[in-house]
């Protein structure tokens, strides 16, 4: 089976038809906004801290499955996490999308978002992916909006399909 | 269509031979992921055939140098040839002086000489400009940049359901601070074909001079300056089987002549003092600096190639193939086409009920086929239909109907895999 439909077979069936914490928290310590506008994906993030806790995170907006399905399952991973610890998981997700950090191999904390794996043979459909957790790395920053093509955005990097 | 209509069709003698003429386009045999490719993205960018492909080999290897410059062998060759490309270019669109055949690097450069050379010379504050909801993004940002410069206001001619411009509300928009029309000829989201004629004869009707975006129309359409009587037409060589790097502007010479130049530098002079610099006549007043020669010449031969075919044969050919399209896709369920206006080039810009564009686009390259997905640098057009984006299969005369075949059964795939 090709990387893409293997890919697809893994997250779209759950996640991308039954997105969880898909929402808006009403009662958000924090918010930002993701835009690719290459294809048009957007999304909106909310979350709650107590203290250092991620106690409540909702993802809404209009996206393809793959980043649909990247924001569901990060959402479920970081809910409870400390911020560093969500921070930690921004990096190394990042890491292994653009193909930098070899889950196989060496150590992370991504759990079963290794699915997201493959996508690192799509320079194309990276950014897809990435948004969901460039959003939350802006969130907890609050720097309020991220673009996967602003020059700004801190978690910018250089990836193909453009 | 009936299923007798398309066996009449398919038994009719071929106005077109297909398979021959992709023997001539090398790309075409690669294989994308173990399948054939299946190159339907041809309104974004085309194939380059060997003849075409040759000129370019045989320009670097026996003709190149600057032109317009030196006395030697090498430089007058270059030059001719550069000349002969202008020539072959004015032929194609019918033209009727060759001085207004401007090179250019591309559409939206030819555009943005319009906007610098005629827009800021002629056009000021709460001066109106006309535009499309069909306007490709790069006849709109140089515009609205040009109206912000000079507090000038942009009107919008809207459009109907099927994607077609609304005349009435064209005409109604015209006033006395009307100075300019900017529009597309072929809509490369929807590929609705504008009644540009007509769009033409109206604004001239108020005097006011048309620039016409024919990116999408040039590589498909015979199109005839003289006779659409347009002010400016803009197009790309890299649609119609030529290079990146080389588009042109064709613009009436009255109309060139009046312009301020675009860019300074070399070639765009007859002298310069640092007290007063005195411009070239037109075209070379709007080519300053080493234009691409290279590519110039060689999308001559890419004219050369088209014109062997024959546009007739090509549009009738793209035609055929996009009734096909049309016919197979409205066929298959949940799928639905955006841009069903009653003249269209061969766009079939369509969504798949819950899969977003970007995730048919990959898994259509599994199988092979090529297709543009989102927004299509008209923003604008998604707005009007409510849809962030669309996957968009743009056909050309080397297409086939077998390709239409897989493409649909691509797409019925990617909906088993949403299932």
């Amino acid at each position: 089976m090709t990387v893409s439909k293997q890919l697809y077979q893994e997250v779209i069936l759950d996640h991308n038809k039954k997105p969880r914490n898909w929402g808006t928290l009403a009662d958000a310590s924090h918010k930002a906004e993701g835009l690719n506008p290459l294809c048009g994906d957007h999304i909106t993030l909310t979350l709650k801290l107590g203290g250092d806790v991620v106690d409540a995170i909702n993802v809404q907006g209009e996206s393809c499955a793959i980043c649909k399905a990247s924001a569901s399952m990060m959402t479920t991973m970081v809910k409870g996490k400390t911020c560093a610890d969500a921070e930690q998981m921004v990096q190394e997700f990042r890491d292994m999308a653009t193909g930098k950090l070899d889950t196989a191999s060496q150590p992370h904390h991504l759990g079963r978002l290794t699915v997201f794996a493959g996508v690192r043979d799509l320079p194309s459909r990276v950014k897809c992916a990435i948004l969901p957790w460039h959003t939350l790395h802006a969130a907890l920053n609050s720097d309020g909006s991220v673009s996967t093509e602003a020059e700004a955005d801190p978690m910018h990097a250089p990836i193909g399909g453009a | 269509m009936t299923a007798a209509q398309t066996a009449i069709k398919q038994s009719a003698p071929p106005a077109l031979d297909v398979e021959r003429i992709r023997a001539d386009f090398p790309i075409l045999g690669l294989r994308v992921n173990d399948n054939p490719l299946v190159f339907l993205d041809n309104a974004a960018s085309s194939q380059m055939p060997q003849p075409v492909i040759d000129r370019w080999v045989k320009y670097q290897t026996r003709q190149h140098a600057n032109i317009h410059r030196a006395v030697h062998y090498l430089s007058e060759t270059a030059t001719a040839e550069y000349e002969t490309a202008r020539r072959k270019l004015q032929a194609f669109v019918n033209a009727k002086e060759e001085r207004e055949i401007i090179f250019t690097s591309g559409t939206t450069d030819s555009i943005n000489l319009v906007m610098h050379g005629y827009g800021r010379k002629f056009i000021g504050r709460d001066d109106e400009i006309i535009l499309t909801t069909l306007e490709h993004h790069s006849n709109i940002v140089p515009w609205q940049m040009l109206a912000e410069e000079k507090g000038a206001k942009i009107r919008v001619v809207p459009v109907n359901d099927r994607g077609e411009l609304l005349l009435d509300e064209y005409k109604k928009l015209f006033n006395s601070r009307t100075k300019f029309v900017g529009v597309t000829q072929v809509s490369n989201a929807l590929g609705t074909i504008n009644p540009v004629s007509e769009m033409i004869a109206i604004a001239h009707g108020h005097g006011v001079p048309v620039l016409v975006d024919g990116a999408q129309a040039a590589p498909h359409l015979k199109v005839d300056m003289q006779q659409l009587d347009c002010d400016f037409y803009a197009f790309s060589g890299h649609k119609m089987c030529g290079p990146t790097g080389i588009g042109v502007l064709y613009g009436k010479a009255a109309l060139l002549e009046k312009m301020q130049p675009f860019k300074g530098g070399g070639d765009m002079i007859l002298s310069v003092t640092f007290e007063k610099t005195t411009y070239a006549p037109i075209p070379a007043k709007f080519e300053a600096g080493t234009p691409p020669i290279a590519a110039a010449i060689t999308l001559g031969a890419a004219i050369d190639y088209l014109n062997a075919v024959g546009m007739d044969r090509i549009s009738g050919h793209e035609t055929d193939l996009l009734d096909y399209a049309t016919d197979q896709v409205n066929r298959l369920p949940g799928v639905r086409i955006i841009g069903t206006a009653e003249k269209k080039a061969a766009v079939l810009s369509f969504v798949v009920d819950g899969v977003h564009p970007h995730d048919v686009g990959t898994l259509l390259n599994e199988d092979g086929v090529a297709i543009r997905t989102g927004h299509h640098c008209a923003q604008p057009v998604m707005q009007r239909f409510g849809i962030p984006a669309t996957s968009r299969a743009s056909f050309a005369f080397y297409n086939t109907m077998a390709e239409v075949d897989v493409l649909v059964a691509s797409i019925r795939n990617v909906q088993k895999v949403f299932l």
